[in-house]
């Protein structure tokens, strides 16, 4: 009796899954899905940024697809990558098979978006990374471009170029340092939490940086990511006689580093990669102590491209928040749009073609894909005239743009509303002590 | 460097030992390894932040609304859940590792995953030894002396504390004098929560408030109380500031490995516990502990 009734049931799950009234079906939209961890900041900032572009262009009457008008439909799809891996490859197959979604945009951490990638291109399935920075996913594009063609990396640079804006962004503040202290040959501080991209930032420092004429401290520190407490790091920095730190640190720990580095008022200069220094709530988090730190960044009220100012403003009016590099989501949504109106149907390979001649100014620069001559196709182009980065420093409660430099030493390139890179004043009256 | 270790080892030695100090007491007491202990020292910190920011209140008074608010809540749990399985150890330990992750959940749910800071009581920074030291670490530093100065005078001087060591030492003895036992356990629970909530109250301005913060301390004060001893106070001491200093030696002399500061230090108690399996002022046989 009870296996029968089981059994019953079982029939009945699948013949209601089999009705096709009860699929969900994405005729007369295009079903776009935004994929990311979404009870976190960054799955919070692919939503919001998502979500801004698609009312935008539904305000203004939808996609062209050839002769027909079709709105954005977007559907929320939590990854929950940062704490389980396994848990976004699941979500990404759901987003497909059950919520039909015919486009993705988002993903954070590579090795999360490694799996999502290879889902969605077994799929066919356009996926446009606004997260994940690893050269890998587009190498990969080159190495086997029928599948993974429909892979593009809108946003950040990949991990390389990030490394070339952070040590831009290192000669910045040593030509003030240089200038303002009169110190010849500045010493340098590695601080870089332990993971891949601060591997990286490590073993090229050692090449990069003795090459900007200063000397940098052999050995690097290396806290954990979720270091709670870094006194004794900052205190050995202390100790070493360091007039700058270079900094990686891409979650809390960059909050306890800035606070502590504030408040123990450590006499060197703080820069390079501090992902939570891009938030508005990192000034309430580090209690005002995080006052001059500097990192690379995406957005900030300057005028990289003519969008940049209003979404900027726009962003920060519906959400509070200030946006970071994943609200790219927003710019991903109208390249993908275009590509649409371009190729004029909503075939896959047929919006790959497009996508490939894209050049776009949207909010973070001019975006351009790269070809498969440069070894990563479809990553994001950066350089003077495309997307640059930007160098961000919290100073009094706001949040600055100090890169590329105010005098346009960096290629010409000078975005309006930029300003000169301070130094902290503890640091100047420790030097200037001694 | 040797003034930056013997300083910043201390700190950090004295922030494991307020930690460590509240789990210790259960232990020894009730015999409940109470493994949602640092949860309450989160759910602390998520309400100095709540007073402080939200609400406007001084950090002072916020830290003692907060010490207030928690041990309730501890000793609410006590009673509807833990004083039920207490003695079935195993269920003991998975129900508060379901505790705390309920903690963890309802905070995830009330505050979402951004990461919060609480106001220190005071800021700034002194010179020790030519060695900067935020004021706050200090304080903590000195209220982790006050309470196991406090602890120790309730322990070894006042009525509530002899009990408190009788049932520690034997409970049915204890009960055969007329110690009430349950009573006894409820208000060293009350103590232990209390101890975790004061340690909640003094880290929240120096580390970073968020729903998973409980979790490797949780694995440091189980280092600290396994390497001094299970339920031994002097033991936890010493233990959390073995650790510390361990910590900080890695972080001086090895720069490059500062992220495996913490499994250093487990390497240190695994090796010691090789040696000692009781651990530093632990007792082989219940019957040693007097």
């Amino acid at each position: 009796m009870r296996r029968g009734v089981v059994a019953l049931l079982i029939v009945c799950l699948v013949a209601v899954a089999l009705i096709p009234g009860c699929q969900p079906t994405s005729e007369g939209t295009i079903k776009i899905g935004v994929i990311g961890p979404m009870t976190f900041i960054q799955g919070e900032q692919h939503w919001y940024g998502a979500k801004m572009a698609a009312d935008e262009i539904n305000e203004a009457g939808g996609v062209v697809v050839g002769n027909v008008t079709m709105p954005i439909e977007l559907v929320k799809i939590d990854s929950n990558e940062m704490l389980s891996v396994p848990d976004a490859a699941t979500a990404m197959e759901k987003a497909i098979t059950v919520d039909k979604v015919d486009f993705l945009v988002g993903g954070f951490r590579t090795e999360a978006v490694l799996p999502m990638q290879d889902i969605a291109m077994d799929h066919h399935k356009i996926f446009l990374g606004c997260g994940a920075a690893d050269r890998v996913l587009c190498e990969r594009v080159a190495e086997d471009y029928d599948k993974y063609k429909y892979w593009f990396r809108i946003t950040p640079v990949n991990d390389a170029l990030l490394g070339t804006i952070c040590y831009l962004n290192l000669f910045n503040v040593i030509n003030v340092v240089k200038d303002e202290l009169g110190i010849e040959k500045p010493k340098v501080a590695l601080l870089m939490e332990k993971a891949a991209i601060g591997d990286n930032l490590v073993g090229h420092s050692h090449h990069l940086v003795p090459a900007m004429n200063v000397e940098l401290i052999e050995e690097a520190w290396r806290p954990s990511p979720t270091a709670t407490d870094v006194t004794a790091e900052l205190s050995a920095i202390k100790d070493s006689g360091a007039h700058i730190i270079l900094t990686y640190f891409s979650g809390p720990a960059g909050i306890v580093y800035a606070k502590q580095w504030g408040e123990l008022e450590i006499p060197a200069a703080s820069v390079g990669i501090n992902v939570e220094a891009q938030k508005s709530g990192f000034w309430d988090a580090t209690g005002g102590k995080g006052n001059y730190d500097t990192s690379l960044n995406v957005y900030n009220p300057i005028e990289q491209t003519d969008k940049s100012i209003p979404f900027f403003n726009k962003f920060v009016e519906e959400t509070g928040e200030f946006p970071t590099y994943t609200a790219g989501t927003y710019d991903a949504l109208y390249i993908l749009k275009d590509a649409i109106e371009r190729a004029g149907t909503l075939d896959p390979d047929a919006i790959v073609t497009e996508l490939e001649n894209t050049d776009y100014h949207g909010a973070g620069g001019r975006m351009v894909f790269m070809s498969t001559e440069t070894g990563v196709p479809h990553d994001i182009t950066w350089g003077p005239g495309y997307v640059t980065g930007i160098g961000t420093q919290w100073r009094d409660g706001e949040l600055l743009c100090v890169w590329p430099p105010v005098d346009g030493s960096w290629n010409g390139v000078v975005y309006e509303g930029t300003v000169a890179y301070e130094l902290p004043p503890w640091v100047i009256d420790y030097w200037e002590a001694k | 460097m040797v003034a930056n270790i013997l300083i910043n080892g201390a700190i950090t030695g004295g922030i494991y030992a307020l930690l460590a100090l509240g789990f210790s007491l259960i232990f020894g007491v009730a015999k409940i390894i109470n493994l949602a202990h640092t949860a309450f020292y989160m759910v602390a910190a998520y309400f100095i932040f709540t007073f402080a920011h939200l609400l406007g209140l001084s950090a002072p008074l916020s830290a003692i609304v907060s010490i207030i608010i928690t041990t309730a809540i501890g000793v609410g749990t006590y009673k509807l859940v833990i004083e039920r399985i207490r003695e079935h150890e195993t269920t003991v330990l998975m129900i508060t590792i379901a505790l705390a992750l309920v903690f963890q959940e309802a905070m995830l749910l009330a505050f979402g995953s951004h990461f919060r800071s609480a106001p220190s009581f005071v800021s700034g920074h002194v010179e020790l030894l030519g060695v900067s030291v935020t004021i706050q670490h200090i304080l903590t530093f000195g209220v982790v002396l006050a309470c196991l100065f406090g602890i120790w005078m309730l322990l070894s001087k006042s009525k509530l504390g002899i009990a408190i060591r009788a049932v520690a030492q034997d409970r049915e003895i204890a009960n055969l004098v007329g110690i009430n036992v349950n009573t006894i356990c409820l208000i060293t629970m009350a103590l232990a929560v209390a101890l975790a909530a004061v340690a909640g109250a003094m880290v929240a301005p120096i580390f970073v408030i968020q729903p998973h913060m409980w979790m490797h301390p949780l694995i440091m004060v189980l280092a600290v109380v396994v390497l001094g001893g299970l339920g031994s106070l002097k033991g936890s001491f010493a233990a959390a500031f073995i650790l510390g200093y361990t910590e900080t030696l890695v972080v001086f002399l090895l720069p490059m490995g500062s992220f495996i500061k913490a499994a250093v230090a487990l390497a240190v108690m695994v090796a010691v516990l090789l040696i000692r399996p009781e651990g530093l002022f632990g007792v082989a046989f219940e019957e040693e502990r007097l």
